[in-house]
């Protein structure tokens, strides 16, 4: 059999030798744009997926209440929603929803779908990544966190109990419970008696309680708990049976998250606080509706691995459906016949090729095999101004490079020795020889959105000299032997070299690079296992405050052990102003703080490198990098 | 020979169950979890993932239920980062390609791995001798990372006819099954001079010689089968490997084939996904093996006596 598919290799070669035509040729000639996407989706549920590569499929299959524009990111193009309004405050916002938007099924899409999707998301038994995103809504963050006993008995009155008291009363936990009694990796079930489960249950409040244990508490509340002095005995187990009568259920409806479905065609959204760029929110993904009645026929609303999202089955509301999916080789859309605006979309399908390895796209591009690449390393960049400088693109990104310390750790705990590191070395070299493209970073945020981004930082190593001298280390003397972790990819290795040296020639101190691999890299860092960690961000959404709320204490992405009470205080007043400009003079002063105390050492403001066909017409720089398929024109010759 | 048989399959399946073993513990001492994302989970949600998948309990019961899972129901798993897809879908989805990828290649790899090896064994140290051994021990030495990329410029940007890369349409096939191929020919020919040197250097060629059989009758009727035994020794394992995916060859040019599984599942810690590759592997490795001894036996008339 080998043999004989080998004889026929040379025929082969001759019948693909008669295909004259590229790919890219072919493909212009249907209508379809070949898109590298780098790798293979994690799925295509709009509440379940995290990154970049599918927000990019997910924009061709799925339209949120706002749309993206070709050329403006900051332009709000009405989508799902005729129109959006706010109120004098911009905190409630009402949602006309368009009559004839259809799913591809040609169901309508209405203000259910929208609400079932924000409850499926929030839903804390479904465990969404992203749940976060909506912390907007009002009440969103305790229903999704599970405060069980903040909705039951402070959001909704009790009689027995004074919200005041409930206030005070253990919930949530406390963490100062000294747990070491109970052994190593304690649990209920090997508990050895109650003064342990006593520990146990104080140190996990009573949110989180089963009914079992819940049921044990009861049987000697005042001992079993420590409650507030006011309590008595009879308020407590009213307090235990009450939430062992909703264990198990939602608390959706009293949980009193700000999603309203008025009528079919009307949502009014409340948010936690006065939010003017609210729209620049819902542009986000995870805000997309998904159709209740797929979602419900293959499964229930939080059903784990629900397969409503599998070719096959999956339904959307965009410009384009599914047509085909072979893992690892190619995703591939169409047109969605249903689609509201469907005269008005010019680009019959978009084919994603998970093409990982940025030297095979770059020749597959060259070969004409695609429109456009995901990327394009240093070495391609250098050979294509040579060759064919005008399908190289370089655009700015709203993202930051820069190198998290370790804030916990000695001698990182002084600003004195962050400012001194990080005004050291020289960003407009790095981003000249190694990030192209890339610009300096004199802040967190990227120039986005009309903010102004405060100036703290600049290149200065006199200053930097005196800081260290300031904090001990005159000339670098005396200075501990730092480990620089880097995760092996792209050019981050390079990066750390190069800024190894710098800090090497200008305050005389010794860094240890030291590579991991991605996942462990992660875990280090998350485990506060580091010193000083090269990292990035990349915004979710235009505002400021997407580079910034991650730097609050106990956010998940903050990792380098960094609180500032003035910095808190600041962001938490902007939640609460409704006034634009001088919400961002209030994000400008939380910023400077960062800045200036430097828990992070700022290295470089993104910028996007690929390859782009000139038959692709209506493709914009985007600062998100968002670009609406259904507008895109191929050229054909 | 039902006794050997017998023997080496409940060897292979003690090492089955060995290698299931090992991996399913290692995986999951690797640092981070298939949980660690770019973005830190919040601990309650982390809580209600792991649970979902029984990741909380501790790890004899977790190892239990695999293993029950796997015997009664077999049963692969789930993939942790890809929702609703099944370790059996992504294996089934991939093998196919892979294994079309690893004939192609072996076929390569015999047709010009071995009379290459044959002729430098019958023209020892003569010019083609050299030519065939450097020929070689280039094709060792140069990986296929280096071997691809080149064959992908200057073929596949030189020919309009060939793609530089992707798998739709047979002509695809050629660059990645030569780059596959040519590097299993250069050990294959290396294996193969090798063994056929030291058949020809035997007496009961010598007689042959002395009773006049004619020089490629000596090489094809009596030096070959004796000859082939260390080159069949590596193709069985060699064909195992190349059936279950090259994650080089397949990121070079665009494969959806079994090898970039075995790579991304591990940094991306998909527990299941590593351990059903692993004893997918295993199985074929022990398959191939077992194939390849019943063929040695079959050449060499030694071994079926033991036998």
């Amino acid at each position: 059999m080998t043999r004989r598919i080998l004889s026929l290799l040379p025929a082969l070669l001759c019948l693909a030798g008669c295909q004259r035509e590229t790919q890219v040729e072919k493909a212009n000639r249907e209508g379809i744009l070949i898109f590298g996407n780098s790798n293979e989706p994690k799925g295509l549920d709009p509440q379940i997926v995290t990154g970049v590569l599918e927000s990019n499929i997910l924009r061709a299959l799925f339209e949120g209440l706002v749309s993206d524009h070709p050329s403006d990111d900051a332009a709000i193009v009405p989508g799902g929603a005729e129109t959006l309004e706010p109120d004098a405050t911009a905190t409630v916002w009402t949602a006309k929803l368009r009559p004839n938007a259809k799913w591809s099924d040609g169901a309508p899409v209405t203000a259910h779908d929208y609400n079932f999707s924000y409850e499926r998301i929030l839903t804390p038994e479904f465990g969404a990544k992203y749940a976060e995103m909506l912390y907007f809504l009002k009440g969103a963050d305790r229903f999704n966190k599970d405060l069980r006993g903040e909705i039951l008995f402070i959001v909704n009155t009790d009689p027995l109990l004074p919200a005041e008291l409930a206030a005070r009363i253990n919930f949530h936990g406390d963490s100062k419970v000294d747990l070491t009694p109970l052994g190593e990796a304690p649990s209920w079930d090997n508990l050895a008696n109650d003064e342990h489960r006593a520990l146990w249950v104080r140190s996990k409040g009573l949110d989180p309680l089963s009914k079992e244990q819940l049921g044990w508490v009861a049987q000697k509340p005042l001992e079993h708990f420590t409650w507030p002095a006011e309590v008595t005995v009879d308020t407590a187990k009213h307090v235990l049976t009450r939430m062992a009568e909703v264990h198990g259920t939602s608390l959706w409806s009293m949980a009193k998250v700000g999603v309203e479905v008025v009528d079919d065609l009307t949502l009014r959204l409340t948010l936690r606080g006065p939010t003017p760029y609210f729209p620049q929110v819902l542009k986000h993904y995870t805000w997309n509706p998904v159709p209740r009645h797929v979602v419900l026929q293959h499964g229930t609303m939080t059903q784990k691995g629900n397969p409503w999202s599998k070719l096959g089955k999956i339904v959307s509301n965009g410009p384009y459906q599914l047509k085909s999916w072979r893992r690892t080789d190619h995703l591939e859309v169409e047109r969605n016949p249903h689609y509201w605006g469907a005269d008005k979309v010019t680009l019959n399908g978009v084919r994603f090729l998970p093409i990982s390895n940025s030297y095979t796209e770059a020749r597959m591009f060259r070969d004409g095999q695609i429109h456009t690449t995901y990327t394009a390393p240093p070495e391609i960049v250098d050979l294509m101004l040579k060759e064919n400088p005008s399908v190289l693109r370089q655009e700015p990104y709203v993202g930051t490079v820069f190198i998290r310390c370790n804030t916990t750790r000695k001698p990182l705990d002084d600003v004195r020795v962050r400012r001194a590191l990080s005004l050291s070395f020289n960003q407009q070299e790095i981003c000249d020889k190694i990030l192209r493209g890339y610009k300096p970073a004199f802040g967190m945020t990227p120039p986005m959105a009309g903010y102004d981004t405060p100036h703290a930082i600049s290149y200065n190593p006199e200053e930097a000299r005196k800081l260290l001298a300031d904090a001990g280390y005159p000339g670098g003397k005396g200075f501990p032997r730092l480990k620089y972790l880097i995760a092996s990819r792209e050019t981050a290795a390079t990066v750390a070299q190069a800024i190894q040296a710098m800090w090497r020639k200008e305050l005389g101190i010794e860094v240890e690079i030291e590579n991991k691999e991605w996942t462990a890299y992660l875990a280090a860092m998350q485990d506060l296992d580091y010193d000083l960690a090269g990292s990035g961000w990349i915004g979710d959404f235009l505002d400021p405050l997407t580079f910034l709320e991650m730097w609050s204490d106990g956010n998940g992405n903050n990792l380098t052990g960094w609180t500032h009470p003035k910095y808190e205080e600041l962001l938490k007043q902007s939640h609460q102003e409704a006034d634009p400009a001088r919400r961002y003079v209030i994000l400008r002063d939380a910023e400077t703080i960062l800045t200036s105390e430097a828990p992070v050492v700022l290295v470089a403001w993104y910028a996007r490198n690929y390859l782009l066909d000139p038959s692709v017409e209506n493709w914009h720089p985007l600062l998100l990098d968002n670009h609406p398929y259904d507008v895109l024109r191929l050229r054909t010759k | 020979m039902a006794r050997i048989i017998l023997s080496r399959l409940f060897q292979g399946l003690l090492t089955l169950f060995v290698l299931v073993t090992i991996t399913f513990f290692l995986v999951r001492l690797m640092p981070g979890s298939p949980y660690t994302d770019e973005k830190a989970l919040p601990a309650h949600i982390l809580e209600k993932l792991k649970a979902y998948v029984g990741l909380d309990k501790p790890l004899p019961v977790q190892y239990l239920t695999y293993l029950k899972n796997l015997i009664f129901e077999q049963d692969l798993g789930i993939l942790l980062k890809k929702e609703g897809v099944t370790v059996s879908e992504i294996i089934s989805q991939s093998f196919p390609v892979s294994a079309l990828l690893g004939v192609l290649s072996i076929g390569i790899a015999l047709i010009v791995g071995i009379p290459a090896g044959i002729i430098a064994a019958v023209k020892k140290n003569g010019p083609l001798d050299y030519a065939c051994l450097a020929a070689a021990m280039t094709g060792i030495c140069l990986p296929s990372f280096v071997i691809g990329p080149l064959l992908a410029v200057f073929a596949g940007l030189g020919l309009k006819s060939l793609n530089v890369a992707g798998w739709n349409s047979p002509a695809d096939w050629i660059m990645p099954a030569l780059t596959l191929g040519m590097v299993n020919a250069a050990y294959l020919a290396r294996l193969t001079r090798g063994g056929m040197l030291d058949v020809l250097n035997q007496d009961y060629i010598r007689t042959a010689k002395a009773k006049g059989v004619p020089g490629w009758r000596i090489v094809t009727r009596h030096a070959l089968r004796g000859g082939l035994i260390p080159a069949v020794a590596y193709v069985g394992p060699a064909f195992a490997g190349m059936i279950s995916g090259s994650f080089v060859i397949e990121t070079i040019f665009q494969v959806p084939g079994m090898g970039q599984h075995f790579v991304n599942a591990t940094t991306d810690r998909e527990y299941f996904l590593i351990q059903g590759l692993v004893l997918f592997y295993g199985f074929l490795i022990v398959g191939a093996n077992l194939l390849s001894d019943l063929a040695q036996i079959a050449l060499n008339p030694r071994l079926r006596a033991a036998a």
